[in-house]
């Protein structure tokens, strides 16, 4: 590689991909070849920075400048001004959501100065089409440690006393399942990578996969080595193109090196990996539906026991972590447990990634340690909510998570608080609501999803998810009826305790923690015909408040069904007949005139 | 391309080592050369690209070499300030190609200022 002067991290995760991030590569490209700088200064595409919610973003190094919200015009300007005559342009920085002026080095920047990296420690920092880059960054130095000089029991005790659990949802320790494995006779043993990620609005599995391959290659190896596989699999779903043209690179590099193969680093140990596509089935994220999927089956649970440990794939004994557990894996074995173990909680150690998204001012991918407070997460990292709007909850661990109010706020985020508050830990989706989001909306969207994605296979939790979500339905509709509440309560209940896997075990948690604490939102909705957050069609009127209007005749311009009605230098008035309520008028509405309910 | 073996590791690292560290920020000295309008008419390209070569020759792979606006004095440019970690800035002044390697030389890998060139140690009182 030539001697640069400044390295241009420019993100290439999806996120900044989608908002144009190789439209400003070439023009930077452009920019630099016009001062003659391509010499002096490379452009690097690095995976998922983090900080989705401003992207395209940049770091500059040495300085660690961060740029964000890029766009092709702001170029020129940029590259003449700061990478030649060396003064940042401050325009381009990140102005937080309280301060006036912006911060320029990326370590001030609140929304990654409480991040903890270990899982992503390589995002932003390494092209992940590079392998030597990886293996600068002490990438596979744990790989060859593990080979060369630990036996299986050694690797297994480190991982085991790191305290480790699994990152997919269940929250097994990740040594417990390696010994079990191992443990058992035979050979022929199998281990795979769930790389299904199938929760609305999560994305760490594929930022993991897209921004750093080869520490889930890394991690596998080491597994391998552990239980004493020679053979694996990744099962990632289709609709991650990035991640899966990755992890393909990724997986030729390291057999050209010979990372993969008959004679890993020539010590004798043999070991590959095969790629599976899944067609995007949230089942499939449960162990023995993905290994039914991986076996050509319908993807469907069985009942466990027999674990995969002891009869997974061909009836062998199967090994399965998800990207985030095989990501962690190699820094375990490269620092040690003691390292891992000194952060987190009790009962939860090290760091857990969030897909941090809803109503809060900062989205994105962040990686804290565990026992860091949802507090936290929401004001600190999520630089508080979007518009200065109320806080109402937090829903943890995907569509099967539940909601925690405003009054938990302070909970410590580890695997057993989060469980006795109703919730998930799950894969750790995290979605901030605020006052304008009703919880009877949201308990009917997640069911909608569950009753889709129910495999079917249990009746408990086909026909149960189905008979909740129409309830719900009725209630949203204003046709809801005071029994109904105890009847999605002992329906929850039977749903959990009739299916076989996880999916049916936490279906009706979105209905169970939103009746617990939001309860008296159910209530108006029933009592009152009254839909407090002003969400739920049937139970909510538009008006213009006389006062308030400006006559502006914005909404009237705006309105799609032409019910906005009046004079000129009038107030403005809605005919109800004609509304379909969809909420332009409110959102264009400069006077907050339009009022809802 | 070779089969590595455990102890390939660390020589690919090395390889990659002038990337890393500058991407880590952490580097041993910094080398300023001062960029503004009246830099760049003065000559500071070709300044800079002299330091770029230096670094190649010396292979000082934690040296970060990185540009800056003008430094006020527009009738000595072209400037350079070399800063070793730890020590005041030491300012450049009326720099050639040929100063270049011999600040890089005498200051940057042998830690001794060359005070023929240099104007003044520290940096200006701000606020």
């Amino acid at each position: 590689m030539n001697a640069y002067r400044m390295h241009l991290m420019l993100c290439a995760g999806t996120g900044c991909v989608s908002n144009g991030a190789y439209q400003v590569k070439e023009a930077l490209e452009r920019e630099l070849a016009k001062h003659d700088l391509q010499d002096e200064i490379a452009v690097v595409m690095t995976g998922c920075n983090g900080f989705c919610a401003q992207g395209p973003v940049m770091t500059v190094q040495p300085d660690g400048i961060f740029y964000q919200l890029l766009s092709e015009e702001d170029i020129a300007h940029l590259v003449e001004e700061h990478f030649l005559k060396g003064r940042p342009v401050e325009r381009l920085m990140y102005t937080p959501p309280e301060k006036e002026a912006p911060v320029p080095i990326m370590s001030d920047i609140s929304f990654f100065q409480k991040q903890r990296l270990v899982a992503l420690r390589n995002r932003g920092l390494i092209d992940p089409e590079k392998i030597d880059e990886y293996i600068a960054r002490g990438g596979y130095k744990a790989m060859a440690k593990a080979l060369t000089s630990m036996t299986s029991d050694d690797i297994i005790k480190e991982v085991k006393d790191s305290g480790l659990r699994g990152r997919g949802g269940a929250g097994f320790l990740t040594g417990r399942k390696w010994e079990l494995t191992a443990k058992q006779p035979g050979n022929g043993k199998f281990i795979i990578c769930n790389a299904d990620e199938g929760d609305p609005g999560a994305f760490m599995d594929r930022s993991i996969v897209e921004s750093d391959p080869h520490s889930v290659l890394e991690g596998m190896v080491i597994g391998a080595k552990a239980i004493g596989a020679s053979k694996g699999f990744i099962y990632i779903r289709q609709e991650y193109p990035l991640a899966l043209e990755r992890l393909n690179h990724a997986l030729g590099q390291a057999r050209e090196y010979g990372l993969l193969g008959d004679d890993v680093f020539g010590t004798g140990f043999a070991f590959d990996i095969t790629i599976h596509r899944g067609a995007g089935a949230f089942v499939c994220g449960e162990e023995t539906s993905l290994i039914g999927s991986l076996e050509g089956r319908p993807p469907e649970p069985r009942i466990r026991p027999p674990f995969p440990a002891e009869s997974g794939v061909q009836g062998k004994p199967t090994c399965i972590n998800n990207v985030e557990t095989w990501a962690t894996v190699a820094e375990i074995i490269d620092r040690g447990a003691e390292w891992f173990s000194s952060i987190g909680t009790e009962t939860s150690k090290g760091t857990k990634v969030f897909a941090l998204v809803g109503k809060v001012k900062n989205t994105g991918l962040v990686e804290v340690p565990m026992g860091i407070t949802l507090r936290e997460m929401v004001f600190d990292i999520g630089g508080g909510m979007e518009h200065d709007k109320a806080f109402k909850a937090v829903q943890t661990g995907g569509p099967s998570g539940g909601c925690i109010p405003a009054s938990l706020l302070d909970l410590p985020i580890d695997y057993e608080r989060l469980m006795e508050v109703g919730s998930i830990m799950g894969s750790g989706g995290m979605i901030v609501m605020d006052e304008e989001t009703c919880m009877v909306d949201v308990a009917r969207y997640f069911l909608e999803f569950l009753r889709d994605e129910s495999c079917g296979k249990c009746t408990a939790c086909r026909e149960g998810v189905d008979a909740m979500y129409q309830i719900v339905v009725n209630i949203c509709e204003g046709k809801g009826k005071v029994e109904d509440i105890p009847l999605l309560e002992e329906l929850g209940r039977a749903v959990q305790a009739g299916s076989m896997c996880a999916l049916g075990g936490t279906a009706p948690n979105p209905v169970l923690s939103t009746l617990q604490y939001f309860k008296d939102e159910y209530l108006a909705h029933i009592e009152e015909g009254r839909c407090p957050a002003g969400v739920c069609k049937a139970l909510i009127t538009y008006t213009i408040d006389p006062d308030t209007c400006k006559a502006c005749m914005l909404c009237n311009k705006n309105c799609p069904q032409d019910a906005i009605v009046g004079e000129k230098k009038q107030p403005q008035v809605i005919e109800q007949d004609k509304c379909i309520k969809c909420g332009v008028c409110r959102d264009v509405c400069k006077f907050d005139a339009v009022l809802v309910q | 391309m070779a089969k590595l073996r455990p102890e390939d590791l660390a020589k690919i690292a090395e390889n990659m080592k002038r990337a890393m560290s500058l991407r880590e920020g952490a580097g041993r000295a910094r080398v300023t050369v001062h960029m503004g309008t009246c830099g760049i008419a003065a000559g500071a390209r070709k300044i800079m690209s002299a330091a770029m070569r230096c670094m190649e020759e010396h292979d000082a792979h934690d040296v970060i070499v990185t540009t800056s606006g003008c430094a006020g004095l527009c009738s000595r440019e072209p400037m350079m300030t070399v800063e070793l970690a730890g020590q005041a800035p030491v300012k450049y002044v009326d720099v050639t190609e040929e100063k270049v390697k011999e600040i890089f030389a005498g200051h940057v890998v042998g830690g001794e200022i060359v005070t023929d060139y240099a104007l003044a140690m520290g940096s200006e009182r701000t606020l």
